[in-house]
């Protein structure tokens, strides 16, 4: 192996990249896809250390719960909700991909479109279910 | 018609790769448990939201609950094992720093699991 590659007398081509596609449904909801995927490793991390405060008693407990309701511990945790919101949908759509369904170029852009909206309405509907008083029904 | 594979490579199955689908398979696999377990997730944390410590301990003190809750926990942490694979196999490209992130991932989803699986048997035990 030489350790001096050939200098090209002139640029090659590249192969398209993002910055050069045109932005589609389909390619959003991948990149996001992995984008959440990326997020609930975090969430795991979140959810352990969620387990560990519980289990140190009413402390624990607190702490945790100081932490978790101030704004950026809300915010997260909303983002956690639609994250996991998304993948689960996407992911469901993956899966169907994967059986051969809905492979179709119509069909992928508007189910796409579908996990979008239905993610964002799971995760709002969470946090306004919280914040109407009708969560907790696990007491 | 004739191929450079050699008999003992074809009948293995394992392609360039010398794995096969295996990861493929396996967060496959783990994606379809997560869906009912994800969903059961979601509920116990929107039952459990705007409760107090004792509603969370109680319920995560139920055998069935501890075992969701391990069940969903270990799963979860297996397909971020495979989902954070890809994505360094996507995005890196030299072997050291490749070889380093796969152990430090790896290393990483055992200590989360041994941790919240500790979590949830200390749990149990206190009530």
């Amino acid at each position: 192996m030489a350790d001096q590659p050939q200098k090209p007398g002139r640029e090659r081509p590249l192969s398209p990249h993002l910055t050069i596609y045109r932005w589609q449904v389909t390619m959003l909801a991948s990149i996001t896809h992995r984008v959440t995927g990326m997020a609930l490793a975090v969430g795991a991390l979140v959810l352990a250390w969620w387990l560990v405060s519980v289990s140190n008693g009413p402390e624990g407990y607190d702490s945790f719960m100081a932490v978790a309701i101030t704004p950026i511990g809300l915010l997260i945790l909303f983002g956690f909700a639609w994250s996991l919101s998304f993948h689960l949908l996407n992911g469901i759509r993956h899966l169907a991909w994967d059986l051969g369904y809905g492979f179709n170029k119509t069909t992928a852009t508007q189910t796409g479109s579908l996990v979008y909206i239905l993610s964002l309405a799971a995760a709002l509907d969470i946090f306004a279910f919280v914040w109407t008083g009708h969560a907790g029904y696990l007491q | 018609m004739s191929s450079l594979q050699t008999p003992l490579h074809k009948v293995q199955g394992l392609g360039a790769s010398h794995s096969g689908t295996g990861h493929f398979w396996r967060q496959r696999i783990t994606a379809v448990a997560l869906v009912p377990l994800g969903l059961w997730f979601g509920f116990a944390m929107l039952g459990l939201a705007g409760t107090n410590e004792v509603a969370v301990l109680s319920f995560l003190a139920r055998p069935w609950n501890a075992l969701l809750m391990a069940a969903f926990a270990v799963i979860l942490l297996y397909h971020m094992v495979l989902g954070l694979q890809d994505i360094v196999d996507d995005y890196v490209h030299t072997a050291g720093m490749k070889v380093f992130l796969r152990l430090a991932i790896l290393a990483g989803a055992i200590a989360t699991g041994a941790t919240s699986l500790f979590a949830l048997i200390r749990i149990a035990a206190s009530t």
